[in-house]
This record gives structure tokens, C-alpha cells and sequence, in this order.
């Protein structure tokens, strides 16, 4: 299982802040797993619709979409931060 | 110097008390930088709402903590950034540094700003009374952290 965490605009259009999944075969990526996550629901979809407006953290750090992801991993989407 | 360094929290800070903190029972502090960031009012805006990812949060900050500590003799540092609900006017964001000189303190300030806007994972969300947005990054962001690379 990995989990999934969604903030600010992503979450609202996901409609949830946080699930855990199983991470499907051939789901081996960040840009995999957006994909798979994209292919479940208009929400996803409108969500990931400009996938260069989100970033995302892995274990809490930043890291970009190419990055290797398993079992076990807490993966965060998210806007461009805008604190400060 | 034992105090804590980084504050994430909904309720307001002191700026005395924290400036003074910064260098409580050190005598070889010659130099205090504080900046302090505030809800700016401007298109009617109502109230501003602050999110972030509580988990990842600290530890963000305290990387970059750790990297101006590396570039400057910092003799204390306290990073304080609210969250929730927060009207114009407000304080959202505090950070003092203290060192020997001036240059060291305004450097890591001013470091410390500029890592904490392009990677601290907090969001705003703004209310006006036509209804509510997220505030978009600039991207001037990024481009103000190259300088320090």
C-alpha cells in the first residue's frame, strides 16, 4: 500500500485529502501512478488536467515525476507552494 | 540556543519576545535580522486561509535551516509561520537570525525567505466577498532562489 495525499486545489477537486492504495502492475513512477490515478474519475482527471501546475513530495521531500515509487511510500500532490 | 527553531502554529507571535530570544544569554551576538511577513489587504480581501502538510512541513524548513547554518555563522535562527484563518493586517510569518555581524544575518534572512516561498509546502487560500481563489505561485520564486545557488 502506499499513500496518497492530496493539498489545496487537488484536494478539492479530488475530493479527498488522503487514500492508500495498492500501487497497480506497471505503476513503477510518479508519472505512471498520475496516469493510473487520472483513468479513475473526472475529478482526477480535472486534477491532473495541467500536470505541469503540480508537484509533488515523496516521503515528505520534494522530487520530480520520474521518480521511482513503492509500497510503503507517502506520496503528496500538490500546487507550486505559496507560503511566506 | 536550545530554544526551538521552527514554529508552525494558528495563533499570533510576539516579535519582541522573539527578537529578544534570539540572542537570550549569548554574548557574542552583534547583529539581530528580523523580517516579518503580513496579510496584505489590497482587493478587498476578507480573510486568507493557510494549508500545509503538517508532516513535511518542519522538516523542509529545517533543511534550509541547516544549509544557511552551513553558509553563515549563525548563532541563533527561529523560523515561525501561521496557519489557518488569518485577516489583513495579520502576521504570518517570522524570521530572525542572529550572528556576529550584520552581513551573516542579513544573508540567511533573506535566504531563509526565499527557500521558505519557493519550498515550504504551505498554500493560501484567499476570501473576498465575490467569492474565493488559491493564490497562484508567481514563479518569481524560483527565480529569486537561483542567486543563492
Amino acid at each position: 500500500m502506499a499513500k496518497i495525499l492530496y493539498f489545496a486545489w487537488i484536494r478539492q477537486k479530488i475530493g479527498k485529502s488522503e487514500e492508500e492504495l495498492v500501487l497497480p502492475d506497471g505503476v513503477s513512477n510518479v508519472r505512471e501512478l498520475v496516469s493510473n490515478l487520472v483513468a479513475r474519475g473526472p475529478g482526477y482527471a480535472e486534477a491532473f488536467r495541467q500536470a505541469q501546475a503540480v508537484r509533488c513530495a515523496i516521503n515528505q521531500e520534494h522530487k520530480p515525476f520520474d521518480t521511482t515509487i513503492k509500497d510503503g511510500d507517502e506520496i503528496a500532490f500538490f500546487p507550486p507552494v505559496t507560503g511566506g | 540556543m536550545a530554544v526551538q527553531e521552527i514554529s508552525i502554529q494558528s495563533e499570533d507571535f510576539d516579535v519582541s519576545i522573539e527578537t529578544k530570544a534570539l540572542t537570550e544569554g549569548c554574548n557574542d551576538a552583534g547583529a539581530v535580522v528580523t523580517f516579518i511577513g503580513i496579510v496584505r489587504g489590497d482587493n478587498e480581501l476578507k480573510l486568507m486561509r493557510l494549508e500545509h502538510y503538517p508532516a513535511m512541513t518542519a522538516p523542509e524548513i529545517g533543511k534550509h535551516i541547516d544549509e544557511a547554518k552551513r553558509r553563515w555563522p549563525i548563532i541563533s535562527v527561529r523560523v515561525i509561520h501561521r496557519i489557518g484563518e488569518l485577516k489583513p493586517g495579520e502576521n504570518i510569518v517570522f524570521v530572525g537570525v542572529a550572528s556576529a555581524h550584520r552581513r551573516a544575518a542579513f544573508e540567511a534572512t533573506d535566504f531563509l525567505m526565499d527557500y521558505l516561498k519557493s519550498n515550504a509546502p504551505f498554500w493560501k487560500f484567499e476570501e473576498r466577498s465575490e467569492g474565493g481563489n488559491w493564490v497562484k505561485a508567481s514563479g518569481k520564486e524560483s527565480e529569486e532562489i537561483k542567486r543563492w545557488r
